[in-house]
């Protein structure tokens, strides 16, 4: 279940997607000769193209510059340098991509820091993005991101902390140390992404049953489903029907 | 499933026949203690549901206990897990709607709404002042009947059983309310990226106000019977503590936090579609127990009710929907003798006036309307907590991803915070206090 799956029957019928591109051309998904609208020669950026090219310059505006200064002092400017890989503000929400080396101290500084009190971890989620990295990235892509949105009730504020792994090797330590709630969180993540949360007190599975294979909400996870029949024609699953993208 | 078949598994012998293999299960291993021995004759290991009338649903309790003291409070959850977040990302913006609506089912129109404030969020649009106004309206009639739900259900788990027909009575009468505006009990899927699905019947604004005359006396009536009565009060004060410290370690969120004493509303804190600009308190009380939250869930509803009765007086004719055709749901439904059916004006529009309508109404409905590509998190203070819908968009027509971060999945973590070394009893009324809604915590 782990690793990139066999989808080149859906990329043929879903047309234009570029096999493991971060780029995509056309807009509506039409390959070869369909398209006579004039917007084939368009070139859009993929989630996983764009995470892993933009990057925010400063000043962010709003809150976030007063944040990551109360960081940078918090934990010193190498540390902070070799943490944080990128930071993206982006419609009012500020996103810090940080190595998994340095998350917990990042999480300590955030949570027990004055000027920061990041009290409250209100989610740990994760998120495939299967082709991140671009086309170049090839097979150990940094595709499963761990998302942990955090709250400070004192100032009123909310970060967003995004950690990128392989496939190959998921490991990311556990916050559960700093974030008891992030107890459940992890565990569905584990159970759902594959991403093994290292330091975690009982790692299992939360949401499907315990013998489960795999992790369903990897987007190379093969739906399969239950061919049915009606009127001699079958249904396929619905990641191979064909559809708009 | 791919559940692997054990060859040796004790509770399951099989033999093979001509039609294939056959297997016994067997499983009466009852007499089987295996090392319980060594924990002496006091513990007791006690399996609560997943089908037990006061575990709010299928929740599963394993219970170490000695005597009554519980010792250790494990919760296992899941056995509602639905992939509803799995299946947005196969249908379009719009249709997504329809899913988040059945994940917490006491609360639907909360999910709709801080589902489609992230995808407007996305699109970095805003509905119309009434559409926004409606929302308020519907969310805070959905918070009352959640909250009677609740109250019901935590009089049923306590032995009041009058409390919950009380309960459940009131609750109806938001319920024809909600649908005679959405057209349905629940799972309503009336809030829409962009808007609403339509407009408030004619006659809805007379039967709210109807509604805010008879309300206020029923739920004096609970106080009456509930309130002061002696066994209510022994069973709920003290039960299921947690403090402030323990809410925010834990997560938890919403009713239990404020009767924590700390008073963290999103309406009031992070203020959405207008609630700084209405007119509430926020009840709170100091006692940190299941007492405290009942009584605040109590007070809430008389303060949603002072809501709506402001969301009514500020309503003012226009759009429920943007004006934008590209994202605009364009299927407008009139509500016909035999409930809701197309709009005949809509068709007539598309089919013999505009050429233009009915190209809009072809993409969008086939097709759907494209995100730009980004993440946000949207958090709203559903009767439970704090809703956060984190939602990410790769420029396509359908969700990357959707993740709901419920707060019955996060509150119910506190169980054993909340439970271990009281009394068994007072692991319901802790349950029960927390409000957990299945549908919600498996998703």
């Amino acid at each position: 279940m782990t690793g990139p799956g066999d989808r080149s029957g859906t990329d043929a019928e879903q047309g234009a997607t570029a096999p493991g591109g971060g780029f995509r051309k056309g807009a509506f998904g039409v390959s070869g000769s369909g398209d006579t609208s004039g917007f084939g020669g368009l070139v859009r950026v993929e989630p996983g193209g764009a995470v892993a090219l933009h990057s925010t310059e400063r000043p962010y505006g709003g809150y976030f510059d007063e944040v990551t200064d109360a960081l940078i002092d918090a934990v010193g400017q190498a540390t902070y340098d070799a943490a944080v890989q990128r930071v993206l503000a982006d419609r009012g929400e500020i996103t810090y991509f940080v190595a998994r080396e340095h998350l917990l101290t990042l999480v300590r500084a955030l949570r027990d820091d004055e000027a920061l009190r990041f009290e409250l971890c209100s989610s740990v989620s994760g998120v495939d993005y299967l082709d991140s990295g671009g086309p170049a990235a090839g097979p150990g892509r940094p595709r499963l991101h761990v998302v942990l949105h955090l709250t400070s009730m004192t100032y009123r504020r909310r970060i967003r902390l995004e950690v990128a792994v392989t496939a190959e090797d998921p490991h990311v330590p556990s916050v559960t140390s700093v974030y008891p709630t992030a107890d459940w969180h992890e565990r569905e993540t584990w159970d759902m992404f594959g991403v093994v949360f290292d330091g975690h007190p009982a790692l299992t599975r939360i949401l499907m049953p315990d013998d489960w294979d795999g992790h369903p909400q990897r987007k190379d996870y093969p739906l399969g489903g239950v061919p049915v029949e009606y009127h001699d024609a079958t249904i396929p699953p619905p990641d191979t029907r064909r559809s708009y993208r | 499933m791919s559940t692997t078949y054990n060859p040796t598994d004790p509770y399951a012998g099989s033999r093979e026949t001509t039609e294939g293999r056959v297997y016994t299960v067997t499983g009466g291993d009852w007499d089987q203690t295996l090392g319980a021995e060594a924990y002496g004759e006091e513990r007791l290991v006690v399996n609560m549901g997943p089908q037990h009338p006061s575990t709010h649903g299928v929740l599963r309790l394993v219970l170490d206990l000695e005597g009554e003291t519980v010792t250790k409070a494990r919760v296992v959850i899941g056995y509602l897990h639905t992939g509803i977040e799995k299946n947005t990302e196969y249908r379009n913006w719009t249709q997504g709607t329809t899913f988040v609506t059945r994940m917490d089912y006491l609360s639907p129109l909360y999910n709709e709404a801080g589902y489609c404030l992230a995808v407007e969020k996305l699109l970095g649009i805003e509905a119309p002042q009434r559409a926004r106004t409606i929302r308020v309206l519907v969310m805070e009639l959905n918070r009352i009947a959640s909250h009677l739900v609740a109250l019901a259900t935590f009089g049923m788990e306590m032995g009041a059983l009058t409390g919950m027909t009380n309960g459940f009575r009131e609750r109806e009468l938001v319920l024809d309310l909600l649908e005679e505006i959405t057209g349905l009990r629940m799972n309503h899927a009336y809030i829409r990226p962009g808007g609403l699905a339509q407009d408030l019947p004619p006659g809805a604004v007379e039967h709210i106000r109807e509604f805010l005359q008879v309300m206020p006396d029923r739920v004096a009536d609970f106080h009456k019977l509930l309130t002061g009565q002696p066994i209510w009060q022994a069973r709920l004060k003290d039960a299921g503590y947690l403090d402030v410290t323990g809410c925010v370690a834990m997560g938890v969120t919403g009713p239990v936090l404020r009767a924590a004493g700390l008073p963290w509303d999103l309406r009031k804190v992070e203020p959405y579609l207008g609630y700084e600009t209405y007119d509430f308190e926020v009840p709170t009380a100091d006692t940190c127990d299941a007492w405290g939250r009942y009584l605040v869930r109590m007070a809430e509803v008389n303060e949603s009710l002072k809501i709506i009765e402001q969301a009514l007086d500020r309503l003012e004719p226009g759009p429920v929907m943007v004006e934008d055709k590209k994202i605009a749901w364009p299927a407008q439904l009139s509500l016909g003798p035999d409930g809701m059916g197309n709009s005949l004006e809509h068709v007539k529009h598309i089919m013999g006036q505009s050429m233009e309508a009915l190209i809009h109404h072809f993409k969008l409905v086939t097709e759907g309307f494209r995100v730009p590509a980004g993440q946000v998190y949207v958090p709203i203070e559903s009767p439970r907590g704090e809703l956060g819908y984190h939602v990410v968009s790769d420029g396509g027509t359908r969700p990357w991803r959707v993740h709901v971060r419920d707060p019955s999945f996060v509150n119910l973590q506190a169980t054993a915070a909340m439970s271990e070394g009281g009394m068994i009893a007072d692991v319901i009324a802790a349950i029960a206090s927390l409000d957990p809604v299945m549908g919600g915590c498996d998703r």
